[in-house]
């Protein structure tokens, strides 16, 4: 676990991403809205809203796939001008190459920047031993199972080494259970390789276990409508009363009450 | 998802394995054979339209005894390759263009449309009159017909790559380079491989049609050579070599397709 103390030296206060009034348009329709928002480096950070609230533009944004109308987007005070390996990107859909075995996807990057061939190796080993697919090198993604794909597309983004982690909805389109254990096993992950991850989510419940800090939206156009701060301590126990005052808080956000003072649990 | 479950069709009935599919198609293919000679030698049907299987055996070894069973079969392979490798080195960059550029694709696409629907037979009269009987003739009407699958069938591959695969190896930090060899080529290889095998099925069509009009050797000459002689065990034994010569071209590219695509059946 990370204690607070790393947290707030100087070095690691600067912002890993600053948005600054970044607005997106497509064609005439505003999608994002004059959007400000720092990050700082090595936080979690959940964009959650409802459907169509800009969240995953945002996340795009970051990631250089979709140009601002006006504003700016820098990473470490250099402005995004199109998509780069220092921005690691998983998706929902997983966007595993099908084509290239697990250990060849894992690679995929390293290779591009020209890594030796014991490098890769290494790599490989390394990280899909933390994603705990040590013995799946050599399948190709269409025999993994879905939690398993994910996994790999994990590893894939982890073995480029990026400073930061986007992803968008990445457990959306697992089950219950899978996404469970998987919200737990990119905490372990991000315990152990600290890195300001980005968590584009629709699950209140999502955000509440894993994020530590929670930027709610709105739509249309898409806004940032409050900002929660979640200190609650981890291992985060889903059955907690400070987990449940969390994920009360969110959700009262999400549904647009007022959202000043952090919400008592009401006594039975 | 598991490759180990027994394989089921929708229906709940057992998939039959490779072995079986064999066995059942021989056995099939025998009972026809042993109806079929019983039959011509009962002499309940006139064996000038309809020789016994015996007799195309024996047309199979006395052509190949003279030597023309060979020749025709290798005239005739030799004019689908050329005509194919014609086809295929024109339509690949055409449909590559088509597919990555909507100006490419807007500028010919219409010309296409309107050409597609003319079976490649239609055009073996103004072939002949274009540019004679000759060789070149033949393998211009093959590459006609080879053409479009390829072309329409390489056009929607270059299209259709997925563009969270190419997001994906943008943040990874692949140049337009790179992601044209690691993402476009690979996901638009299955789609080329078919249209290729579909340009073969095309081109073995049309070679036989263009033979049979105008040539001096090739197995459609063989058959319309064997017409003119009352000839039907020949004309039998001509069709014969044209299916297993078809059916050999396109398991060698079922195979390739096997051996590139590893990852679809894997």
């Amino acid at each position: 676990m990370r204690s607070l103390a790393t947290c707030e030296r100087p070095a690691q206060r600067s912002a890993a991403i600053s948005v600054r009034h970044a607005c997106v348009r497509y064609g005439a329709r505003e999608v994002l809205s004059d959007m400000t928002l720092d990050v700082r480096s090595g936080e979690f950070v959940c964009l959650l809203g409802p459907s169509g609230c800009g969240k995953t533009t945002l996340l795009n944004a970051m990631a250089g796939f979709v140009p601002l109308a006006s504003g700016s987007i820098e990473i470490e005070g250099v402005p995004v001008t199109g998509p780069g390996g220092d921005r690691g990107m998983v998706f929902q859909e997983y966007a595993l190459f099908p084509w290239f075995t697990v250990a060849e996807n894992v690679q995929y990057g390293p290779r591009l920047r020209g890594a030796s061939r014991e490098e890769l190796e290494r790599i490989t080993e390394h990280y899909l031993g933390l994603v705990q697919l040590p013995n799946y090198r050599d399948y190709y993604p269409n025999q993994l199972s879905g939690g398993q794909r994910q996994r790999v597309a994990i590893a894939r983004a982890l073995a480029n080494q990026p400073k930061i982690l986007l992803m968008d909805e990445p457990f959306g389109a697992l089950d219950a259970m899978t996404r469970e254990s998987l919200q737990q096993q990119l905490l372990d992950l991000w315990q152990a390789e600290p890195r300001t991850c980005i968590f584009v989510t629709h699950s209140v419940g999502e955000a509440a276990f894993l994020a530590e800090t929670i930027v709610v939206m709105r739509s249309q156009p898409g806004r940032i409508h409050a900002t929660i701060r979640n200190d609650n301590t981890r291992p985060r126990d889903r059955t907690s009363d400070a987990y449940f005052a969390m994920y009360r808080r969110i959700d009262r956000a999400l549904r647009g009450e007022a959202m000043d003072e952090p919400q008592e649990v009401a006594a039975p | 998802m598991n490759a180990s479950t027994v394989p089921e069709t929708a229906l709940g009935t057992r998939v039959l394995t490779r072995r079986e599919r064999y066995a059942l198609g021989t056995v099939s293919l025998l009972a026809i054979i042993a109806i079929w000679q019983f039959a011509t030698g009962m002499g309940w049907i006139n064996p000038v339209l309809l020789p016994s299987p015996l007799e195309i055996v024996k047309a199979l070894i006395a052509s190949v005894e003279d030597g023309t069973l060979f020749v025709n079969i290798l005239a005739s392979l030799l004019r689908v390759v050329e005509g194919f490798l014609v086809a295929f080195v024109v339509a690949v960059p055409l449909g590559v263009a088509m597919g990555l550029s909507r100006l490419t694709e807007g500028l010919v696409d219409p010309l296409l449309e309107l050409l597609r629907p003319i079976p490649p037979i239609a055009v073996i009269p103004l072939a002949i009159l274009w540019f004679g009987i000759g060789e070149f003739s033949k393998v211009w009407i093959i590459a006609y017909g080879a053409f479009f699958p390829i072309l329409v069938n390489t056009m929607a591959g270059f299209r259709e790559v997925e563009r969270v695969h190419v997001r994906a190896a943008q943040a990874l930090g692949a140049n337009r380079f790179q992601i044209f060899r690691d993402v476009v080529l690979r996901s638009a290889l299955p789609f080329v491989i078919v249209g290729a095998r579909l340009g073969m099925s095309m081109a073995f069509i049309v070679l036989v049609a263009a033979e049979l009009i105008a040539s001096s050797s090739g197995l459609g000459f063989m058959i319309s050579d064997a017409r003119y002689k009352f000839r039907t065990d020949q004309i039998f034994l001509g069709m014969a070599c044209i299916g297993v010569l078809g059916f050999g071209l396109n398991m060698i590219l079922l195979a390739t397709e096997r051996r590139l695509l590893k990852w679809k059946t894997a």
